[in-house]
């Protein structure tokens, strides 16, 4: 009896010792993953702070609008740099987007044979490809052959980072238009191509828009494949057979100057840069949250009221 | 007769539309194809006057009459910041995937979103914080102290610690890839099924002891490929590492402590491809270079996809049944 109950006491106390080292476990681990976090959120708090400290001294509407003053000077401004940027996001979604949306269409309209599954294959191989190969290649085949540094190759360069992005995610959502609205189409005796363009890309365009616009923020801050594409320039623009300037070229070319005004001038285009890719991407997340109600948001709730 | 002619309308323009899509497609088949071509036809004339010893040699000279080239110090730089980066940046992007996909969306959603936005800062960016702030910091708090203490008796911490050095390049290069590897891992961590889960609890398990038992054997497989995937963006990130690696070039570029100076290969490409004249065999170099950036992307990132693509097939395996 007593020693039941002097057992009993034993297993006890060994039990509650070891719930209590395996919830200290537990907490450690969930501190330690919390503060992972943190650290991940510190170099982001930092570079906004620091892009919007220093650059906002430097920006001003001459600075905005001029062109580069002489080196190490601190006067003139970006204006070439923000021109060229523009350009050259405007020119690449040109060539870059119809591809994106075609193959896109490929994938999932056509998309239940061999070549799809390896054009998907490739495609998600392609997208992680090192960007300065992609320069390579658009100066070799480009800039080599026409023998000068040009606007279209830079535009070339950075098509091939923005299709295969677009063509994912214009599959996906694609494939989330329910089967029966095409074939409400064909029931009504729509060509295919009416079909994909009229029903099936409209409902999905909200999900092409986000793809674009990633794409969009993803090459404007690329800077390697435009070092031996577009080379970089302190006039406006000019012609597309001549070199041209862009944010993220200056960027590198001012932090390479050994002087203060050099360094300012960087920040402020830094400033200029990030405000253009995280508004896009803000953007995209603020249309996406006031969205829960639209097509998508609807889309999920059908479905879901279909599998239950 | 009307009938018959709509028919043969409608089945010319669906066809026409069905091969501009399959051609839009293969694009990305040419270009991977084409590219290939293009980078071992144009690397040609390096490999014909040094042939493999390319890869083994050290020199890197591009004066005239006396020009030799050796791309290993540059291969070797881009091995060891990216395994320093992974050493570094694997662990931080799996706990941060732990701590979201088990938070709840309330507070998991606005925190996933802010690692993410990492991932859209431009790499130059990073270079410039990393030069101008990050760098003073880093060589004042960390490097300066760790050289004192261990400098004259551990080689990995001896040479002048100034902050242009292997170890900054591939501390900025782990929080570059932090955004990818996170949001996959939470991804495959989020396609365990719930079953496993509840198991483990209904085990008695901790949620420490949830992930062990039940998240970490079933999501192995995705886990490293997302890892894999994230070697993959630090072997070809280019602009953040050119500012910040101290460009060595030559037999100087090998990596013989943390805070020495080296070079990777894309730095050594972004550095020097514009003043490489295309008639001297230093263009050929930089492409030869580019050549094995190229080959050593594609064989990463091919086992990274086919290990992530198993493991989500799995998942919807797992969901159907």
């Amino acid at each position: 009896m007593n020693s039941i109950q002097q057992r009993r006491q034993e297993y006890r106390s060994l039990f509650k010792q070891n719930v209590a080292k395996r919830l200290l476990v537990d907490k450690a681990v969930k501190i330690i993953v919390f503060t992972c976090v943190i650290v991940a959120i510190i170099p982001l708090g930092s570079i906004l702070v620091e892009v919007f400290k220093n650059g906002i001294t430097a920006i001003s509407i001459e600075f905005l609008t001029e062109t580069p003053g002489s080196i190490g000077s601190g006067e003139g401004g970006i204006g070439p740099a923000i021109q060229g940027t523009l350009i050259i996001i405007g020119l690449s979604s040109l060539i870059g987007v119809p591809i994106g949306v075609m193959s896109g269409i490929f994938l999932s309209e056509y998309g239940d044979n061999t070549l799809a599954r390896f054009v998907r294959f490739f495609n998600d191989v392609f997208m992680e490809f090192p960007s300065i190969i992609l320069g390579i290649f658009a100066f070799l085949i480009i800039v080599l052959v026409l023998g000068h540094f040009s606007v279209w190759a830079g535009a070339f360069a950075l098509s091939l980072i923005m299709f295969p992005i677009v063509a994912r995610t214009t599959e996906e959502s694609l494939k989330m238009v329910p089967m029966t609205y095409r074939e409400a189409g064909t029931a009504l005796g729509l060509k295919k191509w009416v079909i994909t363009f009229r029903i099936v890309i409209s409902a999905a365009k909200s999900g092409m828009v986000t793809g674009i616009m990633l794409s969009v923020s993803r090459i404007g801050g690329e800077t390697a494949p435009l070092i031996m594409t577009i080379l970089g320039s302190s006039q406006f623009f000019s012609s597309l057979d001549t070199p041209m300037d862009a944010l993220p070229l200056r960027i590198w070319r001012l932090s390479l100057l050994p002087y203060d005004s050099a360094q300012l001038q960087g920040w402020g285009a830094a400033l200029v840069l990030i405000m253009i890719i995280l508004g896009i991407n803000l953007g995209i997340k603020y249309y996406f949250m006031n969205k829960k109600n639209g097509f998508f948001g609807q889309l999920i709730k059908q479905r879901r009221n279909v599998t239950k | 007769m009307t009938k018959v002619t709509l028919n043969k309308k409608r089945v010319i323009s669906d066809k026409v539309f069905k091969i501009g899509a399959t051609v839009a497609g293969t694009y990305v088949l040419v270009v991977v194809v084409l590219m290939a071509f293009q980078l071992i036809s144009e690397s040609y004339p390096i490999w014909e006057e040094e042939g493999l010893s390319f890869i083994t040699k050290t020199d890197w000279n591009a004066v005239e009459d006396r020009e030799s080239f050796g791309a290993l110090p540059y291969i070797l730089g881009t091995l060891t910041t990216s395994a320093i980066a992974m050493a570094i940046g694997v662990p931080l992007s799996i706990g941060i995937a732990m701590f979201i996909s088990d938070a709840p969306a309330k507070i998991g959603g606005p925190l996933g979103f802010l690692v993410e936005l990492l991932a859209a800062v431009p790499s130059v960016i990073y270079g410039l914080w990393g030069l101008f702030v990050f760098r003073i910091y880093f060589r004042d708090w960390i490097e300066t102290p760790l050289h004192n203490a261990f400098g004259d008796n551990i080689w990995l911490f001896s040479g002048n610690p100034y902050g242009l050095d292997i170890i900054t390049a591939s501390v900025i290069l782990a929080i570059m890839i932090i955004p990818t590897v996170s949001a996959v891992s939470r991804e495959i961590m989020k396609a365990v099924p719930q079953q496993q889960k509840e198991a483990a609890y209904m085990l008695g398990a901790t949620k420490w002891e949830m992930f062990k038992l039940a998240i970490f054997p079933y999501s192995k497989t995705g886990l490293i490929g997302a890892s894999i995937l994230g070697l993959g963006r630090a072997v070809g990130e280019t602009m953040a590492v050119t500012m910040l690696i101290g460009n060595a070039t030559g037999i100087g570029a090998i990596p013989s402590s943390l805070f020495g100076p080296s070079q990777t290969m894309s730095s050594i490409i972004a550095n020097e491809f514009v003043e490489a004249s295309p008639a001297s065999i230093h263009m050929p170099a930089l492409i030869g270079v580019g050549l094995i950036l190229l080959l050593i992307a594609i064989v990463i990132n091919v086992i990274a996809h086919l290990l992530v693509t198993r493991m989500l097939k799995i998942k919807e395996g797992a969901i159907n049944n």
